[in-house]
Order: C-alpha cells, then structure tokens, then sequence
C-alpha cells in the first residue's frame, strides 16, 4: 500500500493505476450536494488555498462538539458521488483538486477531468464510519455551518493512513467498468447453463 | 499477515453494564395492557446501531479467509472488520446511514397494537435525539426533515408489522435497512423474457444473478440477499426482508430451497465482484429465499440486498418476566 500525502504534486497522481490501495494522509475538505452546486455558481476565493492539490471528500458526517469548543468525527463514511456529477468536472478544473473520495464511481464527464486536471476518484469503504472516523486525526476548521447545516458543511480535516482504492485514475481507467464487465460475462455464462 | 480470526469484542457484561434497562427489569406479561415497551426498544436499538450479529462477524471473518492474502478484497474485509471492532468498542454506529427503521412485533392477545405502537416510536424519537439513530426520515417531495425519524401520518416511518400468535413471549425484531442498499433491490415478473426467465426455480436464479450482478458494489458489498418466491408485489417485497431475520449458516427448513441458497452463494461468490465491488470472491455472505402463494396469473420474484452491515436483532420478553437481546 502507498502512502500518499498532500499537497499531491500531478507526478504523483499519474503514477496511481486503477486498483491501487494507498493511504492519504494530509488535508481533505468535505462536501457534499449544497457544498459543490456552490462552488461552481459562486467559486469563491477563499477556498482555492484549501482546495489547491488536495482531496474533496463525499461525506456527511456524524460530529461531536465538545465542552471546549473543538469538534470531532463519531462517523464518516462515504455518501453516494454519483450525486456531484454534473458539478464535480468544473470543480476539479477551477480549483486543482487532486483527489475525489466517495463511494460507487463517477460518469464519463469526471473522468475526463480526472484526465484534464491530472486527479484520481478515491473509493472508501462504504458502511466503515467508525474506522474512517478514527482516522481523521484533527478536525482543522469547519466553513458554511450555520448555511449549510453539519452534514453539508465544508469540513477541513487532516486525515492519517485513510484507505482508499483508486477506482478511476488519471488515464480514463475505471475499476467500476471492468468489474462489471467481467461479472457480466460471468452472470451470461452462469445463466446459460442450467 | 496471517489468515484473522474473529475480533475481539466487547463482554456481554459491559454491554449490559451500559445498558438503559435498570437492572433486574422484568416485563409483567400478566398485565400486557399496563406494559410499556418504551425502554427495552430503546436498549434494542442502541445494542443494533454499534454491533452486528454473531453470525454476520462470522461469515465477514470466514470469507475473509477465503481471500487471496494481501489482496484488495482481503484488505477490505480487514477495514470492515475493524470498523466492526471500532464501532462495538465506542458504542458508535457503524455505519453513519442507520437506515430504513422496521420492527416485527409477535405477541400474544391482549396486547394494543396502538399503544405498542406508540412506545416504540417514542424510542425511537428517543434513540434519534441521542444521536444513536439519524434521522433519516424527509417528506418525499420537499425534502423537509422533522429530525426525529417520524412520518406523522403514523404509518410510513418507522415501519411496525404486527403479528397476534399462540405462544405467551412477546418477540420484536428489529432491522435497520440502509438507503444504498435497499436503492439496489429489484423485483421481476415472470416469465421475464429479456433473461429467458420462466416461471420456475431456474427462472427465480436467473432474477437473483441478475439483481446481484446489477448491483454491483452499490449496496456495499458483500450483501445479503433476502428473496421471496410468490406473493403480491407487497408481500412479496416484504417478506424479501423480513427472510433477512433468518441468522446465516442456519438452514432453510426446505430442503430444495436450502439446496439452492447454497448453489446460488456458491455461484454469485464466483462472478468477481467482490466487497465494495473492488474484484474478488466475496460478493454475498449468503442468499435466504422464501416461498409464497401467489395469484395463478402472477409470478413475482423480490429481491431485496442488505448490506455487510446487517443490523438486525431480537428482543424477546419471557413469560416469566425476563428480557434478553439475541
Ligand atoms: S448500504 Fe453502505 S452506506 Fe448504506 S447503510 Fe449499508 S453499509 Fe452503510
């Protein structure tokens, strides 16, 4: 498994393959649906430091505020990306991420900008909200909370050893396609017998 | 790494030591009009949201060990598995969805389903403000989330079946059905003349390959897939989730069914899907299939996939008073 840090320099990200498990550690900024419809109609400045050759994660977590101000994860899985897609392209180009983390893949439309931008799509483990809660180690700052609401809030986070697979790269692989294609083979295969 | 073993959770004792059951709390079943469910629901659903069942750890780890060593499928079970030791050690949900919330209510007569009724959505609104469950609950068309997990027209949300029986003991299950994965269930009309389906057990198979195969990873794989043979397209649906009570590794009581849950795992665990659709053999912990009647001029086939994270668990009140959480 690689480990692999933040800022992502373009080097780094077109060495990664289709099926590649590595380890992020770094900065990640969480949004979600209200999150990317903002940032492509309004783009504001402030997020550019935050979003330049990091990773955007697809997730509406679970949060604790504690006594003395400071917050903290109790559980953050990955939410669905198919949701982002008609955003998700734009927001790679505007702002230089490196890095889309959710769950279930992307079209045709975020691949090309994964392509463009030099950037991977960063599967989690779907259902693994405690483990992936352990893993961010410092809730950084929090942008748009009272906007947005919590689950749809920028969250800035600093995550250690987060494991992910890449299953679309920077070179139009998908994982997703070639594993339902070969299944599909398989499912025909099974079912012309008996 | 070595082949793993099965994780290291918590005691019983220490459960129970959190639980919100006073000590020593006993149902008095001879006076089921007086009876308040409120708290041993309560003490059901924080015991769900942060453990999975024996069996469903069990099939994570036997599976896992089937996995080629060190690669993306093995790997991934471990982070399950972790997730599963993480979640039961912090009392904290393992999964951020906490789900579509159903229960099963089997009781004896005299009990008000009304009132029943009312207790357990009182725990459940309980369970919500205490973050144990999300609050998952929106109005279909404009989104509008109450926050507590109620549909106040008292009958979308949570879902309660209700069943009056013979035996003295009240039995409630409960399942929390994720949004992912209940999104890749299925349901087919046979004969179904795109896969060459008809209206038999090889037609019922090709229905099962394809809802799995459609699926993908999209319900967090490996699932568990729940099918029922027959009935309206309600029942049918319905009883696709109620067979996901049915722990694995025990057999169907129907010795062709059972045959075939065995030949449908074994063939699904070859088309390489694996966890979270990332390659590899482990697509299904297991598949339950159950027959209905059904109309003579219909023939429906429901699917419906849990995912690995299959929350379900059941509370039965003894006779004599005592509770326990299998
Ligand atoms: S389908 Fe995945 S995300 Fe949804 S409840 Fe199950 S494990 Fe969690």
């Amino acid at each position: 498994m690689k480990r692999i840090s933040t800022p992502i320099s373009e080097d780094v990200i077109r060495g990664l393959k289709v099926g590649d498990e590595i380890l992020l550690n770094g900065r990640v900024v969480l949004s979600r649906d209200i999150g990317h419809k903002f940032m492509v109609e309004k783009k504001p400045d402030w997020l550019k430091p935050l979003l330049h050759e990091a990773v955007i994660y697809h997730c509406g977590p679970v949060v604790a505020h504690h006594e003395d101000g400071h917050w903290s994860f109790v559980s953050a899985g990955p939410t669905t990306s198919i949701r982002e897609e008609p955003y998700q392209a734009d927001v790679l180009e505007t702002y230089t991420v490196r890095g889309v983390i959710g769950k279930g893949g992307m079209g045709r439309k975020t691949s090309d900008a994964l392509g463009k931008v030099g950037a991977c799509y960063l599967h989690a483990t779907g259902g693994a909200g405690a483990l992936l809660a352990e893993r961010v180690k410092r809730v950084v700052d929090v942008k748009m909370l009272e906007e947005f609401g919590s689950p749809e809030a920028f969250w800035i986070i600093e995550v250690e050893d987060f494991p992910l697979v890449v299953t679309m790269d920077s070179h139009g692989g998908s994982l997703h396609e070639d594993v339902a294609q070969s299944s599909l083979a398989r499912a025909k295969e099974l079912m012309a017998s008996k | 790494m070595t082949a793993c073993s099965m994780p290291n959770l918590t005691s019983l004792g220490t459960v129970e030591s959190r639980s919100v059951l006073p000590k020593d709390w006993k149902a008095d079943l001879s006076d089921l009009a007086g009876l308040d469910l409120t708290q041993p629901v309560l003490e059901l659903i924080r015991r769900t949201t942060s453990r999975l069942p024996q069996d469903v750890i069990e099939a994570v780890v036997a599976n896992r060990n089937l996995e080629a060593e060190g690669s993306r499928a093995a790997n991934t079970l471990d982070t399950m598995l972790e997730n599963i030791t993480l979640a039961d050690d912090h009392v904290s949900p393992l999964c951020q969805d906490t789900g579509t919330i159903i229960f099963w209510v089997r009781h004896p007569f005299g009990l008000s389903q009304r009132r029943a009724k009312e207790q357990i959505r009182k725990a459940v609104a309980e369970a919500t403000a205490k973050s144990w469950l999300r609050p998952n609950c929106v109005e279909s068309l404009s989104g509008r989330n109450p926050g507590n997990n109620m549909d106040p027209f008292l009958e979308g949300h949570p879902v309660i079946h209700f069943e009056e029986r013979e035996e003295p003991g009240i039995e409630i299950s409960i399942m929390l059905k994720g949004g992912g994965c209940e999104n890749v269930g299925a349901q087919y009309r046979l004969p179904e003349a795109s896969l060459g389906a008809g209206r038999d057990l090889g037609g019922v198979r090709k229905c099962i390959l394809d809802a799995v195969t459609k699926a993908q990873g999209q319900g967090c794989s490996p699932g568990i897939l729940g099918v029922a043979i027959g009935g309206d397209r309600v029942t049918g649906y319905e009883r696709s989730k109620e067979v996901i009570l049915r722990k694995l590794g025990t057999p169907n009581p129907d010795p062709k069914l059972d045959a075939f849950e065995r030949r449908l795992t074994e063939e699904i665990n070859t088309l390489g899907i694996g966890p979270m659709g990332y390659g590899g053999r482990t697509t299904v912990l297991g598949v339950l299939v159950s027959e209905m009647f059904r109309h003579p001029a219909s023939f429906f086939v429901s699917v419906s996939y849990m995912c690995w994270s299959s929350r379900r668990m059941d509370l039965v009140l003894e006779p004599s008073g005592s509770v326990a959480y299998r």
